[in-house]
């Protein structure tokens, strides 16, 4: 805590000082606003009827509250040509991400500690490869990956997807794992392997008992980045396997029929909701993973 | 034979990620960059043909926009971001009582998705029932505000919206940055009755020029990136005035199945990449090894 | 019987940089072996290779009459105590010491004599279900553990890498004594790695002093410490150090005449009737404790000299008196209750018996 604002012997008067802090708190309300400001809207939005979003403003409460536009963007809303709702395509993200973020953390893992504890010659090359991939813009490998992935058979597929995010998510895994495990002394692993211990008996019985915070940032990172994910997804998808931020766009951005502002904004509530609920749920290691990710060492 | 595996595993384990590197990221960045030289169109043909692609691209009016909105885009985007994150910061190291809630409520458009925050302020920003409606409502009939469907205008509401979903995290940046400032050098300063503010900028914010470049390289990058918030928000337009080489990309790769276009602006979004992320990382790694 | 440790031309490098030169040691069952130099001399790195967790470059190595120079660490039948300490931070003390035993698949039964055993032979039998966290009583335990998980394997050799070095001073010398008495007790075969050449001297029946990469000499510390092999081992080891003083020589009839410049103008003389053939050139190694109150000392070898004293330092039992030599600072241990007053000449007596010459070009000793 830098508390400069109590201690600051020439900041004149008691009473300027309160003004001072009565301010404080005002700028820091109004900017909380601003931030609260988007999210609010959509929940009100959500919850009333077409009508009242014609002819009422941006943030005043519904005068009367109806789930219809939630219960449609769940089940009913177009996406195109299907008038599903968001349903499948959440069920879809789901089958993408939980699969995508246990592989590539779990490979991040075991790829940390080798960097990190069982240097040889060329280890440092690997990681500083790894590294520039986290940084690639993806466009780059987009026409060369839809190919590939049709070669193999998994174009359009949940599979191809898994496999994609599991990729482009090893760089920030590993970067994650391997900048943990080098903090750890190296004299454990010396120990251990004196003891008797081999390669992953040590990973098992050492490193992963002691890795439990950087999984959970590994795995909030990787969910919250697949999870949200929209370049992969609507290039690598089709019609039945596209992830819940593309359904999401497809909806909002359907031409035909009436702009129902209500579902929009209930779909994408239900599209931040996973994301939202894990923010809310472990803050901190999302707050850790973000600044993990772009302070390294 | 189990003594070899015992030597080699760590090798054998980092094997399938280096191929899976080798081939993924630096062997398609190497077929992308061949094929942007090549008269590929809606298919790739492999016959190498000069520049012809990179020449078509400058002489395009859509990417002479899409090229110039990444600049204008990405500089108001990390300036404004940067100095909100700041201040912000700031803000909250004054010895706030509810700093944990607050924090909370700055940082959590970054959970959000692109798409998501594209959805809501393209509501918030509509002309004929957002906040122009509503401002209108409170009875200032002539206020417009319209950036949205303005061609001139609707790159800046790109602008508002990423900042909206990205200064958070830079203040947590700088804050983390502004709390691991001697401390003692702090109270020398204060015991010295240097005032607050002179601690702040002769002292803290030079002492956080790290976490600049680590802020400027982090925002850089979602700048360059930045592909969804477009599609959610504006979805390039109106016309394609809010195009970024990202949106541009995709559009060739995938509507117009131009793929010499598609690759040959991937290359060039990957050249500006590399030359700010470049010169950051081998700085960062050399100043590991040592 | 063959050596429990035999070490041939062993060479490490870590690509053109090389580590270790040449290295050959033997020691036999139940010496005390310690590797000291100063830090980047390649101990830690001997060490290591040792115990198998650095691959060598060249040479061989045997542990118990076998070779070893492929083996891996868990088939050396070593242990080892790190500086560290590399308690193993989940698991409890119990654990830690039975882990080795566990991977290795020893039965439960034998799991649990041994580490009673252990436990009573350090008296850690309370904390074994604390995990290395929440031992309150810090390093000392914390060594005792890694001891502990040593001691149980019950190995061929063990090997200590600097494990004081974390503690405060008085701790270090009780610790110290401690891993004496536990030598003396299991006439184990040990190797010890240590910067303090104190340690060194207490510790070792065999010392290995090393200066990049290569072994200076190798002794017991009665002969470190008397016949430094150079001006290195006679500079490094001791403290106060051994007094290096340049000087001419001459030959006399009856022995060597030793000139040393003084700071009061007239050089000193000593004439050493032992060592006769002495180039023109030398320096003179004398410890402090070989230059003496005149008055209090006599004898054979023992040359009088009158000194311009410029410091006295009184340390308790000893006081120390330092003066000009030969352009350089010298030191000598004195009698606390002696006569020395700064800026007085005083009368001492030089014991050449002892002394040691060195080359100046080359360092290397003469006598």
């Amino acid at each position: 805590m830098t508390d400069l604002s109590y201690t600051s012997p020439r900041s004149g008067s008691r009473t300027a000082n309160i003004l001072l802090r009565w301010a404080l708190y005002i700028m820091l309300g109004l900017f909380a606003l601003f931030y609260l400001m988007p999210l609010f809207v959509m929940v009100i939005t959500s919850f009333k009827s077409l009508d009242e979003i014609r002819t009422g403003d941006l943030i005043s409460l519904p005068r009367e509250v109806t789930f219809d536009a939630w219960r449609t963007a769940w089940s009913g809303a177009c996406t195109g040509i299907q008038c599903e709702g968001v349903r499948p395509f959440f069920w879809n993200s789901v089958l993408i991400a939980i699969p995508a973020v246990l592989i590539s953390t779990l490979i991040g893992a075991l790829n940390g500690y080798v960097v990190a504890q069982w240097r040889f010659k060329g280890a440092n090359l690997f990681f500083a490869l790894m590294l520039f991939g986290c940084f690639i813009p993806f466009q780059v490998v987009l026409l060369p990956m839809a190919r590939m992935l049709g070669l193999m058979g998994m174009a359009g597929t949940i599979p191809g997807l898994i496999f994609v995010h599991v990729i482009y998510g090893l760089g920030f895994t590993t970067l994650f794992f391997r900048n943990y495990y080098v903090s750890i002394p190296s004299e454990l692993t010396k120990a251990a392997k004196v003891d008797g211990a081999g390669f992953f008996r040590i990973f098992w019985s050492i490193f992963l008992p002691l890795s439990l915070p950087i999984i959970v940032v590994t795995v909030i990172w990787q969910f919250t980045q697949i999870w949200n994910d929209f370049l992969f997804g609507v290039s690598f998808s089709q019609a039945g396997t596209q992830p819940v931020t593309v359904a999401l766009n497809n909806i909002v951005n359907s031409t035909t029929g009436v702009k129902a502002y209500n579902v929009d904004m209930a779909a994408a509530i239900i599209a931040a909701l996973p994301t939202l609920f894990v923010y809310v749920v472990a803050g901190k290691y999302f707050v850790r993973g973000l600044t993990a990710g772009s302070v390294k060492g | 034979m189990t003594k070899w595996l015992e030597e080699h595993m760590p090798k054998l384990v980092l094997a399938p990620s280096f191929i899976v590197v080798l081939i993924f990221v630096y062997g398609f960045i190497a077929w992308t960059a061949w094929v942007s030289l090549t008269r590929s169109r809606l298919l790739p043909r492999y016959e190498i043909d000069g520049f012809i692609q990179y020449d078509r691209l400058f002489a395009s009016p859509r990417w002479d926009t899409a090229f110039t909105n990444l600049f204008v885009f990405g500089f108001l985007f990390i300036v404004i971001a940067m100095i909100l994150g700041l201040i912000l910061a700031i803000l909250l190291d004054q010895n706030i009582r509810t700093e944990g809630a607050i924090r909370t409520i700055y940082l959590y458009p970054m959970a959000l998705s692109m798409i998501v925050t594209g959805t809501a302020w393209k509501w918030i920003l509509n002309p004929g029932l957002g906040l122009e409606a509503t401002v209108r409502g409170w009875g200032f009939e002539d206020f417009t505000f319209n950036w949205l469907v303005d061609p001139d205008m609707a790159i800046y509401t790109v602008v508002i919206a990423a900042i909206w979903q990205s200064s958070g995290f830079v203040m947590a940046l700088f804050l983390a940055g502004l709390r691991s400032v001697d401390q003692e050098i702090i109270k020398a300063a204060q015991v010295d009755g240097i005032p607050t503010w002179r601690v702040y900028t002769a002292i803290i914010i030079p002492a956080m020029a790290p976490i600049f470049l680590s802020a400027f390289i982090v925002l850089s990058h979602l700048a360059i990136k930045s592909f969804d918030l477009v599609i959610a928000l504006t979805g390039g337009g109106p016309g394609y005035a809010t195009d970024l080489p990202a949106t541009y990309m995709y559009t060739m790769a995938f509507s117009r199945g131009d793929i010499g276009q598609a690759a040959s602006s991937a290359m060039i979004m990957m050249m500006v990449v590399f030359t700010i992320v470049v010169p950051y990382l081998y700085s960062e790694l050399r100043t590991k090894d040592d | 019987m063959a050596p429990i440790l035999e070490i041939n031309n062993l060479f490490k490098s870590y690509g053109s940089v090389e580590i270790l030169k040449d290295i050959n040691v033997a020691i036999e069952q139940g010496d005390f072996l310690v590797l000291v130099g100063p830090s980047g001399c390649g101990k830690s790195t001997l060490l290591n290779c040792i115990a198998g967790l650095e691959p060598i470059t060249g040479g061989q190595l045997s542990i118990g009459g076998k070779d070893m120079t492929h083996v891996s660490p868990k088939d050396r039948d070593i242990a080892m105590v790190f500086q560290s300490y590399a308690l193993y931070p989940t698991m409890t003390v119990a654990k830690n010491i039975t882990f080795g035993m566990k991977v290795r698949g020893v039965d439960q039964a034998t799991q649990d004599e041994k580490l009673a055993h252990v436990a009573t032979q350090l008296q850690i039998e309370p904390l074994l279900n604390r995990k290395p966290g929440q031992l309150s009583g810090g390093q000392r335990q914390r060594q005792r553990v890694a001891m502990g998980r040593a001691l149980v394997r019950d190995p061929k050799l063990f090997l200590f890498d600097e494990p004081l070095s974390n503690l405060d001073a008085k701790l270090r010398v009780e610790m110290r004594t401690e891993i004496k008495a536990l030598h003396q007790r299991l006439g184990a075969s040990m190797v010890y790695v240590t910067h303090d050449q104190i340690e060194a001297m207490t510790l070792a029946t065999k010392i290995v002093v090393m200066k990049g990469g290569v072994i200076q000499q190798i002794g017991t510390p009665s002969e470190i410490y008397n016949h430094p092999a150079n001006l290195f081992v006679a500079d490094f080891m001791g403290s106060p150090a051994m007094n290096l003083i340049p000087a001419k020589t001459k030959a006399n009839g009856k022995g060597v005449e030793i000139e040393i410049a003084s700071k009061s103008g007239d050089p000193i003389t000593l004439i050493d009737t032992k060592n006769k053939d002495l180039p023109e050139d030398v320096i003179l190694g004398v410890r402090p404790e070989d230059i003496a109150d005149a008055s209090l000392r006599g004898g054979e070898g023992r040359q009088e000299a009158d000194c311009l004293i410029d410091i006295v330092e009184p340390a308790g039992a000893d006081t120390f008196a330092v003066m000009q030599l030969g352009g350089k600072h010298v030191t000598a241990r004195l009698h606390a209750e002696t006569g020395a007053v700064a800026g007085q000449n005083l009368n001492l007596v030089f014991d050449l018996g002892k002394v040691s010459y060195f080359a100046p070009e080359t360092g290397e000793r003469l006598n």
